[in-house]
């Protein structure tokens, strides 16, 4: 693998399909320009977040043809786009979608909504419930849609599959203003997090955040990615729009897991085993489905 | 150092934003607030001459006819500082012609229509000038319901409604506005010797760091109780912010279709901008 991937941080206007989707095509269009094997956008990045009852409306199907122009330019660079999918059933859902070679080669479901606090998903949305890698020409990826990133299941089933990349679209606010140092709580709190499942998983890791306000929240942007020892290789300070240019190769990946064998000395049936027995001895009480 | 400090480069680059994007979205390019010479109207002030620009920000003062004359001495030097327009309303005769005529001589009463005067004064003013009114309260005055409703409450953005009260004078020093504001005791100025801590019964900085472990870091009773705090405070405190929830929320409307508004009728302000 080597793969030039282009982080394209948005401002999202809520809602606006039309509007948001000419900006990916202009960002996109740009990147392909520079070179990009694939760029990526955020969670929900072509119809804005806190969509309560236009959750709905804005929603599509994989075959709308609003994304048959994404689907175009993915001829020239695979592309990654958040949207409200809905299924042949009519279930709603936090989609991810990317597009290569002209076709949506895949959709990853957000697994887990986030329902605290200010947020509401799960009044609007379906859960996922799978967590399958992305079989790209330019390397195998696994998406983990924001929260789906603070959960354990999503990166150790990215580490198990051997994943060459985790790639994070998040819409994640800004929040916390109390630390002297001029971050952002919320900013330095993703750092810790995606640069230890950097280093854990031994994988690439690109974050795509979003900014702009909606009704008084601010995203907090701070894209970033991570090489598979956790360091941080390049990141977009502050709260502007932006993209950000990142170098993936399989030689790193390589030297992560010869210095450090973690997946080839890793124990998994000895979860599987415990997991089993819990499962056994009275399942998972108070946690929803 | 406690964790009520916040980084004023942060804040003030984050609420500048706030205010340029959430005007920004409805076509407005400008603000107008309520200048009392207080350190909440100018700390919004001066956020808002980063936002707009200086000539784009319309301070309004809106003296009664028992206002301090040196309140408006002390606004006139928030805007020569931040070099805005000024434009003086005196609310008097609007105030006195519903006063007079209705003999009000409760204080309570008098200070809401001065303040709902004023907000009627800016709301007009806002179509002349053609910007967003700017909100001035802070989270310590919302929460504890210490405001007018309808009154100094209303208001189309408002910068300063996530920052106790110790936080606006922080982000006041970073902004570096006249010591004079940011040193004299808080006042509504509704009647002559009014402070705010008198009237409350308790000083911002003790309430703040109440409310900062009772509202933000959900601590209990009996936690806020074993960490110093008198028992007594934290109900008068608790009670306050319980019995004013009215003031924080729409009307209630009753329900009776299918799709209410506030109910379940869910669009943000930001719907299709």
């Amino acid at each position: 693998m080597n793969c030039q991937i282009h982080l394209v941080q948005l401002d999202p206007t809520l809602g606006n399909l039309e509007a948001n989707l000419e900006m990916h095509l202009v960002e996109a269009r740009s990147a392909a320009e520079k070179g990009a094997d694939c760029v990526l956008f955020s969670e929900l990045s072509l119809t804005g977040y806190f969509l309560k009852d236009q959750t709905a409306e804005v929603a599509m199907k994989l075959d709308d043809e609003r994304l048959a122009e994404l689907a175009e330019l993915s001829k020239s660079t695979s592309i990654g786009a958040g949207f409200i999918e809905r299924a042949k059933d009519g279930q709603i859902y936090n989609a991810y979608g990317f597009w290569e070679d002209g076709e949506l080669i895949s959709v990853h479901r957000k697994v887990h909504l986030v329902t605290y606090g200010m947020f509401e998903e799960h009044r609007d949305l379906g859960a996922g419930c799978d967590f399958t890698p992305i079989e790209s020409k330019h390397g195998r990826f696994l998406v983990l849609t924001c929260e789906d990133a603070w959960h354990m299941q999503g990166p150790l089933l990215g580490f198990h599959a051997g994943v060459d990349a985790i790639l994070v679209p998040s819409a994640s606010p800004a929040r916390g203003v109390t630390d002297q140092s001029g971050t952002l709580s919320s900013i330095q709190s993703w750092q810790r997090l995606l640069s230890s499942w950097a280093l854990i998983t031994q994988t690439w890791v690109c974050h795509i955040n979003r900014v702009g306000f909606e009704d008084g929240i601010g995203f907090g942007g701070g894209s970033r990615a991570f090489d598979p020892f956790g360091q941080e290789v390049t990141a977009l300070e502050g709260l502007d729009v932006g993209s950000l240019k990142v170098q993936l190769d399989s030689a790193s990946l390589d030297r992560a897991r010869v210095a450090l064998p973690l997946r080839r000395d890793d124990r998994p049936w000895i979860l599987a085993r415990e997991l089993a027995k819990r499962e056994d001895a009275g399942g998972w009480e108070g946690r929803s489905e | 150092m406690s964790n009520l400090d916040l980084s004023g480069e942060l804040s003030t680059d984050l609420l500048v934003r706030f205010l340029r994007a959430e005007a920004g979205k409805f076509g407005f390019k400008r603000a107008l607030l309520g200048l009392s010479g207080g350190v909440d109207s100018a700390v919004s002030a001066a956020l808002a001459v980063r936002a707009y620009g200086a000539e784009n920000v319309l301070g309004v003062m809106m003296p009664y006819k028992t206002s301090n004359p040196s309140s408006e001495a002390d606004a006139r030097a928030v805007a020569e500082q931040l070099e805005i327009p000024t434009r003086k309303i005196d609310i008097s005769e609007m105030a006195d012609g519903y006063l007079d005529d209705q003999a009000v001589e409760d204080r309570m009463r008098r200070g809401n229509v001065m303040a709902r005067c004023r907000m009627i004064a800016l709301y007009d003013q806002s179509v002349e000038w053609g910007g967003l009114v700017l909100g001035t309260s802070n989270k310590t005055e919302i929460l504890l319901g210490y405001s007018t409703q309808w009154g100094d409450s209303a208001s189309a953005l408002n910068p300063l409604g996530d920052l106790y009260k110790h936080q606006v004078f922080q982000l006041a020093q970073h902004l570096e506005l006249p010591e004079v504001v940011i040193n004299k005791a808080p006042s509504a100025d509704l009647f002559e010797g009014q402070t705010d801590e008198e009237e409350l019964g308790f000083s911002y900085e003790e309430v703040d760091r109440l409310l900062v472990k009772m509202i933000d870091e959900r601590w209990t009773e009996e936690e806020l109780v074993a960490a110093g705090f008198e028992s007594s405070f934290i109900k008068l405190v608790a009670n306050r912010i319980a019995a004013n929830q009215y003031k924080r929320l729409p009307p209630i409307i009753a329900k009776l279709g299918p799709r209410s508004i506030t109910h379940d009728f869910r669009y943000l302000r930001s719907w299709g901008h």
